[in-house]
């Protein structure tokens, strides 16, 4: 009795009670009709129109990250794609190695002093994978202290690199990406590009010995010329809480032209999985297995950089 | 054990009322207390039936008499709040004191088996630092200093505290999510019904919501059942704010964070919205909660998605869009209609 106003409140069921709606004004607007077949021109605008109208109303849907896939797909990396295709002209190879369906973690040399590497790998999964798979990627904190690009993150389907939330993406199948060198691999300087640096403690193989799933090493050729860094301003730095800040030889010498990346021609290989499913899960809390595991993708992604650069002839024309 | 006499605090708001009422209807239960500083509203009053209604302070010892002399076997706590109105410091007084004269009585009793908290999601903080979604087990990286958030960490301190003194009391501490509803009164719900809802300019939080029938429905399981732990309590899914001020039909104003607490001063002063400083970093990050435990262990399944919970709170509420979805679907339709007359 005390929740006679609740208990007729019933959440609509798929099927059974047809809902009447009281207020027709407030109820949802029904769909309008699918279009009749007519011009392309037509269809496409049809198309904008119904996505525009889910975006006023908010009639979409997003996961429990916050991942967003119809403005990821229709939004956020369309822009991205002539930087793809046209600036840095990504080659990417070994995508066979990237299962369809299923949890796996992929692990990828950083580079570049702004993340364009992981921002091309996600497009390089995307568009080049018959599956069309998401690459949910596990960035620092400092990603989601910034307005605007914390959400947008959030929003792209990636989420903070710790360990409860790569598990949680790995158990239900997604395909995660993780960058395990950090800022010492993405702002390290230009005259040690292409040399590894220590990949953290190894969180990352812990959490795919917990979950199971094969580690795909990627190795990425071409990031490191983007942004030469040849100084580091660490007073600016601290000041604006950012963990260096890059001089290249043309920024911030030509201002906002000098962040305009160069053209390098771009590898992106993904490599052999290595599995993880044969040994048994507290094999997580062995910091031995943990060690060797984390050498042996270390050591495949630093081979597959140095094949990978002894054929290329030219930085740029590739 | 089926409960036979039960205590419940903060009969005068909605959760503590409505739990009161739905447990007066079940003639098992032998009596019903209610306890408030003020007499519940009428129409709350007459849903409660049989339930008494004890005007008592709980920061009084008295209620420890209370508890005594009913010999009450089953206490709900559902009193601790983000109070929206009245003064932070009397707030706090009421969550915190409250709360320990409350266990004190409880820990005196002998006859005092089962003990409920409604505890929040807000113990869990919210910082960049932290997962995508919180487990139980999970502590927070950065509480502010003062405020609701910090009221429910100490209340919870308290009751874990109590927990080891009296480990014959069976204990439940209910996280709950935001609650949302068509009739209950929160800070989220005076937030969402402004017509310009203030945002933080350049965050957009996932926002998880919890139905009050849901609330309702978990409270008087845990009143009923042995269910001692600590449980998250949300509904499925999330909505980002942005998405929700659509949904809503409201327009955001979104705003510099520097503007945001003088701006929250002056709606507080005037009793429109709660800007404290947990509300801000909840609307700067969000927070989201795991609720694999509530499903598996207490044995419950939210049946309304933050999406549904968050429709029906504002069908219920009758708010009415800037723009109505109808005119909308009009709009692409007649764009369409001229396209087509024109190629």
């Amino acid at each position: 009795m005390s929740s006679r106003g609740g208990a007729d409140r019933e959440p609509e069921s798929e099927e059974g009670a047809r809902v009447i709606p009281l207020r027709p004004e407030l109820a949802a607007a029904p769909e309008p009709a699918p279009p009749e077949p007519g011009t392309e021109l037509e269809r496409r605008l049809a198309d904008v129109l119904a996505f525009l109208r889910r975006r006023i109303t908010g009639d979409y849907e997003i996961d429990e990250f916050g991942f967003d896939q119809e403005l990821t797909d229709s939004v956020l990396l369309p822009p991205l794609r002539p930087l793809y295709e046209k600036w840095f002209r990504v080659e990417a190879v070994g995508l066979h190695h990237v299962p369809s369906e299923g949890g796996a973690l992929v692990v990828a040399n950083h580079s570049g002093t702004l993340p364009l590497d992981a921002l091309m790998t996600t497009l390089a999964v995307h568009d080049e994978h018959p599956a069309r798979r998401h690459l949910r990627m596990l960035a620092a904190d400092l990603v989601f202290r910034l307005p605007v690009i914390g959400p947008l993150a959030r929003k792209a389907g990636h989420t903070l690199a710790c360990h409860p939330d790569a598990e949680r993406l790995l158990r239900s199948g997604e395909l995660v990406g993780v960058w395990p060198e950090g800022y010492k691999g993405i702002g390290k300087p230009f005259r040690d590009r292409y040399k590894l640096q220590r990949f953290g403690r190894g969180g990352f193989v812990s959490a795919a010995l917990r979950t199971g799933v094969p580690i795909i090493p990627c190795s990425i050729v071409g990031a490191e010329e983007i942004y030469p860094k040849i100084g580091d301003i660490r007073p600016l730095a601290r000041l604006l809480g950012l963990p260096y800040f890059p001089v290249t030889p043309l920024f911030p010498l030509l201002g906002p032209l000098g962040a305009v990346p160069l053209p390098s021609k771009w590898y992106i290989e993904f490599g052999e999985p290595i599995p993880t499913s044969g040994h048994d899960p507290g094999g997580a809390d062995d910091p031995m297995l943990v060690f060797n595991l984390t050498d042996q993708v270390r050591e495949t992604i630093q081979q597959t950089l140095y094949r990978l650069l002894s054929q290329r002839t030219n930085v740029f024309l590739g | 054990m089926a409960p036979r006499i039960v205590l419940v605090t903060g009969v005068s708001r909605f959760l503590g009322g409505h739990l009161a009422a739905r447990l007066a209807a079940d003639p098992a239960i032998d009596r019903v207390l209610g306890v408030d500083t003020v007499p519940p509203p009428p129409d709350l009053a007459r849903r409660m039936g049989r339930a008494e209604f004890v005007r008592a302070d709980i920061r009084n010892p008295l209620i420890a008499k209370v508890v005594a002399r009913a010999e009450v076997d089953t206490v709900v706590h559902a009193s601790v709040t983000a109070n929206p109105d009245g003064a932070r410091s009397a707030t706090k007084e009421m969550n915190v004191i409250g709360t320990m004269q409350l266990l004190a009585a409880c820990q005196k009793s002998t006859r005092v088996r089962r003990l409920v908290v409604k505890s929040t999601a807000a113990v869990y903080g919210s910082s960049p630092r932290d997962p995508a979604l919180f487990t139980e087990d999970m502590t927070p990286h950065e509480l502010p200093p003062s405020g609701y958030a910090r009221d429910a960490a100490e209340v919870e301190d308290y009751v874990r505290a109590f927990g080891r003194r009296r480990e014959d009391v069976l204990v439940t501490t209910l996280r709950f999510a935001d609650v949302v509803g068509p009739r209950i009164d929160t800070v989220l719900t005076r937030y969402f019904a402004l017509p310009l809802v203030p945002t933080v300019l350049g965050h957009d939080p996932r926002v998880q919501l919890l139905h009050s029938e849901d609330a309702l429905a978990v409270l008087e399981r845990a009143a009923r059942h042995d269910l001692p732990g600590v449980f998250n309590v949300a509904g499925d899914g999330v909505l980002t704010l942005s998405q929700a001020i659509r949904r809503a039909g409201r327009a955001p104003l979104p705003l510099p964070s520097a503007a945001i607490d003088p701006i929250g001063r002056l709606a507080r002063g005037a009793r429109l919205a709660d800007f404290s400083p947990e509300r801000l970093r909840l609307l700067n990050l969000g927070r989201v909660l795991d609720t694999t435990r509530l499903r598996e262990e207490f044995g419950f399944a939210p049946r309304w998605t933050t999406r549904r919970a968050f429709d029906d709170f504002v069908t219920g509420r009758g708010l009415r869009p800037l723009v109505g979805p109808r005119r909308i679907a009009a709009v692409e339709r007649g764009i369409r209609d001229v396209v087509a007359r024109w190629s």
